[in-house]
């Protein structure tokens, strides 16, 4: 029941917030030039959907992040592990992981672009560059946060080094590394939408920069609906995956069995 | 008789806290002993240092004659604290140390299964650690440290989170597997009345710092005994006075102290 009044609330939020833009662009209480209406942008995704053109826009946007997000992700994870299972590697490359995590990602898009040019390549790398820190960063947090006496309990019945990580180290990180890779999704569509945005000839980046080339703020709002209601669907995706590797953990007290 | 285990003037100091100092202990084959002194007088230590966990900082350990490097491998060691595997159910956790040798999956699932029986917990079997009672996850620690079949096992005071109850009921269990095959027990507590009615030989620590035995009594009752019964006997009131009295002194001098 409380979970149906708050999902109402939400709702009712969402409907206001869209009707006060709505009803303010068309008294002229707000520029419509520059804020455009709710009812043009649905109806211009709408069009974009009907007429199919923006489909292969979402689908170059998709491969690049997918992309991103799975290679950035994996680097990450390999790293994390690597660098928190072997302390002595770990500090000698601690200042190097610093100062490279310190790099607005943004600068680089351009010398991706010379190195990988104006196709899918160079924002997949931009993405990866976003994604493999967080990977990373949680990865190894995870492993340095495995309670010692499992650990050492788990020695003594006998696991070996590859036991451990995968009975060991790589559960206990599991938490870490999903709630990072809610994160990473977001930072792989930066890449790539940053990455189109600045140089491409593709892909929603493309889209909402060309809109923007010509003053449709429609355009650019409708680009941006796109881009959100794609992130949330993948979100919720991990979610679910999440839950179901994660049933051991407290909060899913409800999910026993008899 | 050749010892099995032997503590030769082991200290261990953590820091300028020097913990035990100089215990001499050994365990002939397949003996069941009881080591019981106040709270913070090294016992959980020297289960470390026996499980070869803990370097002493000096002197040394022994095993069947042989000084003891790094990890026990004939040692199964239930920790004070709950060690087993959050993200594992009772079955794997239990399943896991025969993987770990080796058993495939689905055989190793079906050996614990027997010994989850065994332990009282045959309708828990899928349940995760967070969804049983402390005494119950003390259970599957049991059966997990015995279905490796260790040959000198070291217990951490493994009955304290039971009732009464359900901790006569483990005592005279482990009594039992005990009897099958004799393996070499080495037994902390803290109350002097389960040390007896299991043990052949209880050992009395001092009250820390610098703690070490200071009593050793045989315990000449007969076997096959019940705990609950055998707690009647003049012969067990008889050893429980005689030790209670030096015992008493020590724990009223860790109180003093603390
Ligand atoms: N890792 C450690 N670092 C510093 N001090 C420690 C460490 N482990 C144990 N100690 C100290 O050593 C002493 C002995 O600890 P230990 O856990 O062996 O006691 P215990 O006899 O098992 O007590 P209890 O009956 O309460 O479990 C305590 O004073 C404790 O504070
Ligand atoms: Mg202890």
């Amino acid at each position: 029941m409380r979970g149906l009044r708050v999902r109402l609330w939400q709702a009712g939020l969402l409907l206001g917030f869209l009707l006060l833009w709505e009803w303010a662009s068309r008294t002229g209480r707000i520029d419509p030039f520059f804020f455009s209406l709710p009812s043009a942008i649905a109806q211009r995704v709408w069009r974009w959907f009907a007429t199919g053109e923006v489909y292969p826009h979402l689908y170059i946007t998709t491969v690049e992040m997918l992309l991103a997000f799975a290679l950035g992700t994996l680097l990450g994870v390999v790293f994390g592990l690597w660098l928190a299972l072997a302390p002595a590697v770990a500090a000698v490359l601690d200042p190097y992981v610093k100062a490279l995590n310190a790099i607005p990602r943004v600068v680089l898009a351009p010398i991706f672009t010379l190195w990988f040019g104006l196709g899918v390549l160079s924002k997949v790398a931009l993405g990866v560059t976003l994604v493999f820190f967080v990977a990373f960063f949680n990865t190894y947090q995870g492993v340095k946060e495995v309670s010692p006496l499992v650990l050492q309990n788990a020695r003594l019945l006998g696991a070996k080094p590859s036991h451990l990580l995968r009975h060991v180290y790589l559960p206990a990180a599991a938490s870490w590394i999903f709630s990072s890779l809610r994160t990473s999704i977001g930072f792989a569509v930066i890449g790539a939408v940053v990455g189109e945005y600045l140089g491409s000839a593709a892909g929603l980046g493309y889209l909402i920069a060309q809109a923007e080339g010509v003053f449709d703020t429609t355009g650019v709002f409708a680009g941006m609906v796109v881009l959100m209601a794609f992130v949330l669907a993948l979100d919720a995706l991990v979610g679910t995956v999440e839950r179901r590797l994660l049933v051991w953990r407290s909060k899913e007290r409800e999910g026993g069995s008899a | 008789m050749a010892s099995f285990l032997e503590f030769r003037q082991v200290t261990v100091a953590f820091g300028d806290y020097v913990a035990v100092e100089g215990v001499s202990l050994a365990l002939a084959p397949g003996a069941f002993v009881s080591l019981v002194g106040p709270t913070g007088c090294g016992k959980s230590t020297l289960l470390n240092v026996a499980a070869g966990l803990l370097a002493p900082s000096r002197g040394e350990v022994l095993l069947e004659g042989r000084p003891l490097k790094g990890l026990n491998p004939v040692a199964g060691y239930l920790f004070q604290q709950d060690a087993i595997l959050p993200w594992k159910t009772a079955l794997d956790n239990v399943a896991l140390p025969l993987v770990f040798r080796g058993v495939p999956w689905g055989e190793a699932r079906e050996r614990a299964r027997v010994w989850l029986e065994k332990v009282g917990l045959g309708r828990f079997l899928r349940h995760y650690p967070h969804q049983l009672s402390g005494g119950m996850r003390k259970r599957v620690g049991l059966a997990q440290v015995l279905i490796a079949g260790p040959k000198l096992l070291l217990m951490d005071e493994p009955f304290s989170a039971l009732d009464i109850q359900t901790r006569q009921l483990m005592e005279n269990e482990l009594l039992r597997l005990w009897q099958e095959d004799r393996k070499t027990v080495l037994f902390v507590t803290h109350d002097l009345e389960e040390a007896i009615a299991l043990s052949d030989r209880v050992v009395v620590m001092s009250a820390g710092p610098r703690s070490r035995p200071i009593g050793d009594f045989p315990i000449p009752l007969p076997r096959p005994r019940d705990v609950a019964e055998i707690r009647l006997t003049p012969e067990f009131l008889r050893l429980h006075r005689e030790i209670w009295e030096l015992l008493r002194g020590e724990v009223l001098r860790a109180h003093a102290g603390a």
